[in-house]
């Protein structure tokens, strides 16, 4: 939304869903008219993991609790960094090699503050939003993250 | 849906939802498990009656150490008492992103 007042943050969206991503649509969300950067992270299905060739993720959630926890953590940033805007979204199901995964988006007067803040928001939201994925290879598949197994 | 029951003699038992994500979900062979438990149980005493009740959770490396909880979809501590009709999610480590 462009014509948002500059003082107040474009919050969100924060979401978890089955369809596919969009990085324009999500930079478009978050920026208002006091804003001179956005800074997106876009993460990706790469076909590899510690050597061994991945086919595909799959990726399931928590969604009411994922949303509030990626809420939390972007009010958290938001605050730490003085943002104007960010949303982030989360993709679950089945995924390809080269499908987007993940998608934050941070909206800040300066790109400084823009580029520290989604880094900082990533950190965050692998630590704490519940999603799990699972990896898929050739010959098997194995749930990532796990003590054991 | 499964049924998980302890001893059905207990003089006062409360109902509550076991909800499992991922591995323990794959684990269990159901992401909700409807499950009695004595009434003054807390988070740690239903976790503990599950890993019992269903040994391939720990097997599959399900851990009090490692496993996050939620009651009714906000974060949990071990020691919260649970109520007659409550969803309490088991969360493994998370591994989003």
């Amino acid at each position: 939304m462009s014509d948002a007042n500059p003082s107040a943050p474009a919050f969100g969206p924060f979401e978890v869903t089955a369809d596919p991503l969009s990085a324009d649509q999500l930079a478009a969300a978050v920026q208002t008219a006091g804003d001179g950067a956005v800074v997106l992270f876009i993460g990706l299905v790469r076909d590899n993991h510690q050597g061994k060739r991945v086919i595909a993720l799959e990726y399931e959630a928590y969604p009411e609790l994922a949303v509030r926890e990626m809420r939390a953590l972007s009010e958290a940033v938001a605050a730490q960094y003085g943002l104007h805007g960010i949303g982030i979204r989360h993709r679950i199901g089945r995924l390809a090699v080269g499908e987007v995964s993940v998608i934050i988006a941070v909206a800040a007067p300066h790109r400084a503050a823009a580029f520290a803040a989604c880094a900082d928001a990533l950190d965050r939201l692998k630590a704490t939003v519940p999603v799990w994925k699972k990896e898929w290879y050739t010959d098997g598949s194995a749930w990532i993250g796990q003590a054991a197994g | 849906m499964q049924t998980v029951t302890n001893d059905p003699s207990a003089p006062a038992a409360i109902r509550v939802q076991a909800r499992l994500f991922a591995l323990y979900r794959e684990a269990a062979g159901s992401d909700m498990l409807a499950v009695q438990v004595p009434a003054d149980s807390t988070v740690r005493d239903l976790w503990g009656h599950l890993l019992t009740a269903q040994p391939q959770l720990e097997r599959a490396g399900a851990m009090m150490a490692a496993t996050a909880f939620a009651v009714n979809g906000t974060w949990a501590r071990p020691d919260q008492a649970l109520h007659d009709g409550d969803e309490v999610a088991f969360l493994p480590p998370v591994s989003g992103g």
